[in-house]
């Protein structure tokens, strides 16, 4: 019934024509006049811009490898991998902590998320700065009891340990939360599993649950990371030569304001670029489990990718 | 596959309890399993028989009663008279020797079907990456899955990855094999080569405790059968006792669906 219906439907005259492997895309004209305008005033902005003498782009081209330009670059790049390491190693064991059925580990950390999340970075560099205003003398002791060893707290805390315990803390609070969301999005039935097999917490959460939790822990923490490296700029208020601090000081100097902030601003966008590109390497990397087709698949087309393969043999 | 008579049984439950919150779930299981016995444990949805199951490896922690897996108490330990929690990584030793299969496979997504097999017999249980991967290959031709070394669990059936479970749980060579509903998830059509393969191992000598609700497989490849029903074991026997002449009303009402 149904089969001499499909017959009566499609004559086996036009099979052939109606195979949708044979269909072409109409040309969208409308697409081409929309790329054309948005190019055109895309061009021009970027030629105002490029000709408009108040940016003063041959000032730009002469300091951008100035040595204390690229020193400062180093300062903030420096502190940004420090502190972000840090705050991702403090990150996990605080997120450890604020999920296990301990009470005590469980409070503590989310006290220390509390605090950390909740006060301004600003405020919390300014405080690690003027710590010897507040403890001139910083010791180790027992509790109530004696004194083992002390330092004079100025000689600690240099502007560059206040810069990376200050942001440092600071990012472990974020990152703690980023870590624990992607810890809950791995299926419990994961956990379960390396516990029946009799893998430790610790093994169990290192092979089977953080390589899965990274697909969602990923995303975020290159956003952190992005913050990260402009957050940086905030250690200028207490006197850390990072790179906003160095065009900073030149400008002072040669007051050309616009044209050092515009260094600045180029440097920044170029390491966020870097950034992206080495962010979508990582997550295709924890993606490797999702793809349903085998080996030779990274986006490439199947035919390309059949070439390949027999280039290989 | 006939239970050796006179040793000592591999798994020992007495009075076994257990409530999730107010919900009492097994309300005093007595079981024995004799080394080299497939016990195959039937019973409605809610009876309680996956809880008890998850007991026996202490994936669930009892309330009251007692079990021992190979002559160790599962949990606990006595000691001078007194009976003591273990620590999270002392049970973690005691499940060595207990192998599990799961409703949902629970493959490891991130890695290849040969990492998944070799993750525990390495990373636990110490062995050689080589001697591993030698017998990680042979349990693989064993479920027929020979060309499948590297493929990730994605992209395989349902019944591949519940056949890759099962020779991931074969690769630690465990004394006890526990097999919580494995083929409630699949397909009817891959429900078979599930079961072939179990039929296989049952066949070896393995020790297996499997909850199912496939009446075929425990017919033909269990040396008893256990029926739950309300958290109690309302009856248990040879096969063709409980499931060709089934004494209690329970039993009856739940076999004559399948009929």
């Amino acid at each position: 019934m149904s089969n001499e219906h499909a017959i009566a439907a499609s004559p086996s005259g036009d099979a052939a024509a109606r195979d949708v492997a044979s269909a072409h895309t109409p040309f969208r004209y409308g697409q081409l006049i929309l790329w054309i305008v948005v190019g055109a005033v895309v061009v021009n902005f970027a030629w105002i811009v490029a000709n408009n003498e108040n940016f003063g782009w041959p000032v730009v081209g002469q300091y951008f490898f100035d040595p204390t330009v690229v020193q400062g670059l180093y300062v903030s790049l420096g502190l940004t991998v420090i502190a972000m390491a840090l705050g991702i190693a403090l990150g996990l064991v605080l997120a450890v902590a604020r999920m296990s059925s301990d009470p005590l580990a469980s409070t503590l950390s989310a006290w220390f998320v509390w605090f950390f999340r909740g006060t301004p970075l600003l405020v919390q560099l300014i405080f690690w700065y003027n710590m010897s205003t507040l403890f001139p003398t910083l010791s180790i002791a027992i509790p109530f009891g004696p004194t083992l060893a002390s330092w004079d707290t100025n000689s600690v805390i240099t502007p560059m340990t206040a810069a990376i315990a200050g942001l440092a803390l600071n990012e472990a609070a974020y990152m703690a939360e980023i870590i624990r969301g992607g810890l809950l999005s791995v299926d419990r039935g994961q956990a379960e599993t390396a516990e029946a097999f009799g893998m430790t917490r610790m093994r169990a959460l290192w092979r089977i649950i953080i390589p899965q939790a990274m697909r969602s822990i990923v995303p975020p923490t290159g956003n952190q990371l992005i913050s990260m490296i402009k957050a940086t700029s905030l250690v200028s208020v207490i006197a850390m030569a990072d790179l906003l601090y160095s065009v900073q000081s030149i400008y002072n100097r040669t007051f050309e304001i616009i044209p050092m902030l515009l260094v600045a601003v180029i440097w920044y966008l170029l390491i966020t670029s870097i950034l992206n590109v080495g962010q979508g390497y990582i997550e295709r990397y924890y993606s490797r489990g999702e793809r349903r087709t085998g080996g030779a698949a990274q986006g490439a087309k199947p035919a390309a990718a059949a070439v390949a393969g027999e280039a290989s043999h | 596959m006939t239970a050796a008579t006179g040793t000592e049984p591999l798994v020992r439950a007495r009075n076994v309890h257990k409530a999730f919150e107010r919900l009492e779930v097994l309300k005093g299981i007595d079981l024995d399993v004799m080394p080299g016995e497939v016990v195959v444990i039937l019973g409605p949805s809610g009876s309680g028989k996956s809880t008890f199951l998850r007991c026996i490896n202490h994936l669930e922690a009892i309330d009251a009663g007692s079990i021992m897996v190979g002559g160790e108490q599962m949990g606990y330990r006595l000691k001078n008279g007194h009976l003591v929690k273990l620590s999270a990584n002392a049970i973690a030793l005691q499940r060595r020797k207990i192998g599990m299969v799961f409703q949902q496979f629970n493959l490891y997504p991130h890695m290849t079907v040969l990492q998944n097999i070799i993750e525990a017999p390495v990373g636990v249980h110490g062995e050689s990456r080589a001697s591993a991967v030698d017998n990680a290959k042979q349990l693989l031709a064993r479920v027929g899955l020979s060309d499948k070394l590297n493929s990730y669990p994605r992209q395989l059936s349902g019944g591949q990855q519940q056949r890759v479970a099962i020779a991931r749980a074969l690769a630690i060579r465990p004394e006890l094999m526990l097999f919580d509903e494995p083929t409630s998830a699949l397909d009817p059509e891959l429900v078979g080569e599930v079961l072939n393969t179990m039929r296989d191992l049952a066949g070896q000598g393995l020790t297996m405790i499997v909850v199912t609700h496939e009446i075929g497989f425990a017919r033909e490849a269990a040396d008893r059968v256990v029926f739950m029903d309300g958290g109690h074991i309302v009856e248990a026997g040879r096969p063709d006792e409980v499931l060709g002449n089934p004494q209690h009303p329970r039993t009856q009402a739940f076999l004559s669906r399948f009929l």
